[in-house]
């Protein structure tokens, strides 16, 4: 599965921005056509984008453009952007399964053969909350759920705060849809540029319910939000003595492994594994031992 | 070759961007530069427009460019754009 701990917004109709988006480490950037874009200036966006994404060097960061909604100006959006090689469209304001279908037939009909591109939904209305299941089986391009809070506690009445009491469900909703599909669930950005200690803790809240990364309006964030996400030298540890134990318990013919008095399962070797196998992609760890 | 009918304009005086004004012409193809990087680059930014021109099989234009250190592909989009705005009909150009 790819790597999407950090996924950095770069606005779209920015020559500067957009040709240095590769330099900042983020595992994906997302380019920018819907926001950060004045409808007069779409089309100066999109042929804008288009070019970056022929020859601009994104280094290791995968290539992922937000459109706008299909009711506005999406399907101009994929027609101009998809024949360019994104590796991923990021759909805005998806309230139903036929949003993302809608969207990869608009894909599909001006897709070079050969390639996928994929689709990560933007969820950020009650409705699209209350649909994430829906919507995260809708089709076999989407990877990721991610939650969209502004919009979202705006549509609901609710005061956007720091905490992140009023987000609580939408964020719980989002990740068991995204789970429950076997795609990434990818928080909400931290708005506040300025405050590294409020995103740490945001993040850390993001990764101790079970997102998988976290969507970032400035580069500045990147490094605080992979700190959290990357494995911790216990954790990885710990993972390298939960499969010890296994190799341990298959040599003495033991059906059962125990790793400090507690029986070790297999959704805790999944975890093991699953850790190794990030920590081996960070260059952490030399090599993943089979269990 | 096709002309265009109209004035456009895309870009801004933004650092590395680059601000393109089309303009109709009697004939041939007209191209007044500006940029900050003029005695480094002024001939491949002339170069890129002009190639631009002959794949979009445009004439009978004058174009004026204010360059704030654009790169290529960004020369290209601004071009593309603001021959859009002006009426021509884009022809699909792998850059």
């Amino acid at each position: 599965m790819d790597l999407r701990r950090t996924m950095l917004f770069i606005p779209g109709n920015n020559p500067a921005m957009l040709q240095n988006g590769g330099v900042f480490g983020a595992d994906s950037v997302i380019l920018d056509l819907e926001d950060a874009v004045a409808p007069n200036e779409k089309d100066a966006a999109r042929q804008l984008i288009g070019n970056a994404l022929r020859t601009c060097d994104y280094g290791m960061s995968e290539k992922v453009v937000r459109i706008n909604p299909l009711d506005t100006y999406g399907v101009q959006d994929i027609k101009a952007i998809v024949p360019c090689g994104p590796a991923a469209l990021l759909v805005p304001k998806v309230e139903c399964p036929e949003d993302i279908k809608s969207a990869a037939e608009c894909i599909a009909a001006v897709e070079s053969a050969g390639s996928q591109v994929k689709i990560v939904a933007l969820l950020e209305t009650p409705k699209g909350i209350a649909e994430a299941y829906q919507i995260a089986t809708a089709d076999t391009r989407l990877v990721a759920l991610a939650l969209g809070a502004e919009d979202y506690t705006a549509a609901l009445g609710a005061k956007r705060t720091k905490e992140g009491r009023e987000i609580y469900a939408a964020r719980m909703a989002v990740i068991n849809a995204a789970a429950a599909a076997g795609i990434q669930s990818i928080d909400t950005p931290f708005t506040d540029a300025n405050d590294e200690e409020g995103l740490l803790k945001d993040t850390a809240f993001a990764k101790e319910v079970g997102f998988k990364g976290k969507l970032s309006i400035n580069p500045r964030q990147i490094d605080a939000i992979h700190s959290v996400f990357n494995p911790t030298d216990s954790d990885i540890a710990w993972a390298q003595k939960v499969l010890a134990a296994i190799r341990k318990a298959k040599a003495e013919g033991s059906g059962v492994a125990s790793l400090n008095g507690k029986m070790v399962d297999l959704p805790v070797v999944n975890r093991a594994k699953t850790m190794l196998h990030l920590a081996y992609r960070l260059g952490m760890v030399e090599e993943v031992a089979e269990a | 070759m096709a002309k265009i009918e109209k004035t456009g304009q895309a870009g801004t005086l933004e650092s590395s961007d680059i601000m393109i004004t089309v303009v109709p012409d009697k004939s041939g193809i007209q191209i007044e530069l500006e940029s900050i990087v003029m005695p480094q680059y002024g001939d491949a930014i002339r170069a890129t427009i002009e190639k631009i021109m002959k794949e979009q099989q445009i004439e009978g234009i004058r174009i004026k460019a204010i360059d704030k250190g654009a790169l290529d592909c960004t020369i290209r989009a601004r071009v593309l754009t603001a021959l859009d705005r002006a009426g021509a009909e884009i022809r699909e150009v792998l850059a």
